[in-house]
């Protein structure tokens, strides 16, 4: 197959660029997650 | 959760099955040979990036008429998953266009409009980062992302209008234009499974812009005591 590293670089680069967003999504929630029990932690401790 | 997670899954599995008959059960192009091949990764992503930029666009519309805070967090996720998809776009497309065309890149009009279309997005995502108060990002985004829109059917006629050097559409396109059968199975095999990816990184993506709602509420509700 000619030019199989062109289509190699293409495949692996698009799935990472997908892979890597998806990463971040992951990151952004679990700090948020983690933001949100702060949160109510602190509202919990005031009351 | 277990349904984002079968969602995931399918989205995954179909994606594999995607790739393995874009290389072995489509036949080989003629005059391009293997390289072709890319084809299928780089169009079917840029269809699954025009779809999410279109619900982008209706739930923009949706926002300016109903001010629900639902079509802020699916516009912002739509814009996010299709920035992503034409990311990959403009990143597959040079790959495919040296060995062929012998540049990487040339500003033709589908080339150009499509690297408008990325920059118009991520200036729709920046534009979000500038403005604090909820309410008022939500309306300026909304009504930047209709703005927005209008460079998708620009890229859609790009090929259409003006012959450059990107080649003319072989799906929708003049008489005479098409793809072989198998091919052209392939193709819609290939642009089914990057929808049902795009859908499943829209649904995790919404999830987090609803979280990021909460601890807005939340954040509001301590400085309040």
């Amino acid at each position: 197959m000619k030019n199989l590293n062109s289509i190699f670089a293409a495949y692996m680069i698009g799935w990472g660029v997908f892979f890597l967003f998806f990463l971040s999504v992951v990151k952004r929630s679990n700090d948020l997650r983690s933001e949100v029990e702060r949160l109510k932690r602190s509202l919990l401790k005031e009351e | 959760m277990l349904r984002r997670i079968i969602l995931g899954a399918v989205a995954i599995g179909l994606v594999a099955c995607a790739t393995f008959a874009s290389f072995y059960i489509a036949p080989e192009e003629r005059t391009m040979g293997a390289i072709q091949r890319i084809f299928y990764f780089h169009a079917s992503t840029a269809w699954a990036g025009s779809t999410t930029f279109l619900v982008c666009f209706v739930a923009n519309l949706l926002y300016i008429w109903k001010r629900k805070p639902q079509y802020d967090w699916l516009g912002v996720t739509c814009a996010e998953v299709g920035a992503a998809c034409i990311t990959v776009v403009l990143i597959t497309g040079p790959i495919w266009a040296k060995p062929v065309w012998g540049i990487w890149w040339t500003w033709d009009a589908r080339l150009t409009s499509t690297f408008v279309l990325w920059i118009l997005y991520i200036c729709y995502l920046l534009l979000r980062t500038l403005v604090d108060e909820p309410e008022r990002r939500a309306l300026l985004s909304a009504l930047f992302g209709v703005f927005a829109f209008i460079d998708v059917p620009i890229v859609f006629g790009a090929i259409r209008w003006w012959r450059t050097q990107h080649p003319a559409p072989v799906i929708m396109g003049s008489p005479g234009s098409g793809l072989d059968p198998v091919m052209k199975k392939v193709f819609f095999f290939n642009v089914l499974a990057m929808h049902v990816l795009a859908l499943f990184l829209v649904v995790e993506r919404y999830f987090l812009e609803r979280t990021k709602h909460d601890v807005e509420l939340l954040q509001r509700e301590v400085e309040a005591r």
